[in-house]
């Protein structure tokens, strides 16, 4: 292990997404943006819908979008847990886009059958998936 | 005639072996599947412990928090139990155990309390609805087990709890222990046992940051404590149920195996018989010939 990584694992329920040395990682906390170096003290902080972002010991940087949860880290181990976790090369544009829009309809509608709340978060988690894929947002 | 006897016993036997080869193909499909749902519910282990660990820690912190979900209810008017079973049959009395289990708990419970069932898969909600008693259905899931679906039985449950409509909630489910054995085992839900860190001595004391507070975290992670235990049982659940049907299934392919070997043997007596009469027949009219001619 080089001297200024650290390992980042990326857990959903239904499997490990990612698990690897890093360099630092951004990640979307409820309280705004959270970024962990090497030797971070040991922390628990709950994570909102967003984009995560980690720097490779190459230098590249990735983002992936994922949807609530939270991260530990101790002993330079930062563990993410979230809900739903997709890499930026995986998501499907469309898609998100699609969902953008439907979700943007239904805020917009006045109907009491509709579940805003459950509306507002499915924008929001369209929104991180483009963000995640580096698409511009209209 | 024998020989009608014969064929009828060949008639037999074939269809005895088209039974055999469907249930050993429904066998081996079982098998298959069955390493399939192992391999989930161990790609789902790193993301539960972890959330038990952090959860454990975070009750020991924030052990004076209140949550709806916490509390226990002095008046329990009616329990709620989700019942996990197969959407198909032919598969032993996997099925009929999960539900001999929930009736048996219902009748055993002292209290003078309602219940309502949120059955997850067909068999389930087929008996409980003759008796009247589906609160909510989900089936049709596959055999696949999606988080999603997890997750969406959970937000109903809290939402029922929530709402006081359900004052506890267990779930009821085939665990697994290996693929010739599977415990039915009810398992309380609601209100939340926060699991404890008893058997696991703290190596050493960490003093974690809890941002933003051990308090706000604790209250994001309950809901989905609830998510990844009813993921859990319907993975084991899951597991469990190819487990039955492939033992099932094999003794099926034996006993199928059994009566082909038995209807072979009496089939060759007949045959051996027949030739036999046919043999006598012969003789004995030759000898008839003979005296005849002399």
């Amino acid at each position: 292990m080089a001297d200024n990584t650290f390992m980042l694992e990326i857990v959903t329920p239904e499997q490990i997404v990612f698990k690897d040395e890093v360099q630092f990682v951004v990640v979307p906390a409820v309280d705004g943006e959270l970024g962990v170096l090497v030797n971070h003290a040991a922390l628990v902080t709950a994570l909102t819908i967003g984009v995560l972002r980690y720097r490779e010991p190459s230098g590249a940087e990735k983002k992936m979008a994922v949807s609530g949860g939270f991260m530990e880290v101790v002993d330079n181990v930062a563990r993410v847990l979230a809900e739903t976790s997709e890499r930026g090369s995986e998501i499907d544009i469309l898609r998100a886009k699609d969902s953008a829009r439907r979700a943007r309809e239904r805020l917009t509608q006045r109907n009491e059958n509709i579940n805003y709340a459950r509306a507002q978060l499915s924008l929001n988690r369209a929104i991180a998936r483009l963000k995640a894929a580096g698409e511009k947002l209209d | 005639m024998a020989g009608a006897g014969v064929r009828e016993f060949k008639r037999r036997i074939r269809s005895v072996k088209n039974t055999q080869q469907i249930t050993k193909a429904m066998k081996m499909v079982a098998a298959a599947k069955l390493r399939r749902a192992q391999e989930s519910a161990e790609a789902s282990r790193p993301y539960t412990e972890t959330l038990q660990g952090t959860l454990a820690r975070l009750t020991a912190v924030a052990y004076d928090v209140t949550h709806p979900l916490l509390e226990k209810r002095e008046d329990i008017l009616k329990v709620g139990y989700i019942v996990v079973t197969a959407d198909r049959g032919l598969c032993g009395a996997f099925n009929s155990n999960i539900i001999r289990l929930t009736v048996q708990t219902i009748t055993e419970d002292t209290r003078d309390v309602d219940h309502g069932i949120i059955a997850v898969g067909r068999k389930g909600r087929d008996f409980f609805r003759k008796r009247g008693e589906v609160d909510a259905e989900f089936v049709n899931l596959g055999d696949n087990v999606s988080y999603a679906d997890a997750r969406e039985i959970g937000q109903y449950i809290v939402n029922a709890y929530e709402n006081e409509e359900l004052d506890e909630v267990y779930i009821v489910y085939g665990k697994f222990i290996n693929a010739l054995r599977q415990v039915p085992t009810v398992v309380k839900v609601l209100p939340i046992d926060p699991p404890t860190k008893d058997e696991e001595v703290e190596e050493r004391y960490v003093e974690y940051i809890y941002e933003p507070s051990a308090e706000e975290i604790l209250l994001t992670l309950l809901p989905r404590y609830i998510g990844s235990q009813i993921y859990n049982a319907m993975l084991e659940s899951k597991a469990s149920e190819f487990g039955a049907r492939m033992t099932a299934m094999g003794n099926a392919t034996e006993n199928a195996g059994e009566i082909i070997d038995s209807l072979t043997l009496k089939m060759n007596n007949v045959r051996q018989a027949a030739i036999t009469d046919e043999i006598l027949d012969i003789v004995g009219g030759a000898e008839a010939l003979k005296k005849g001619g002399k």
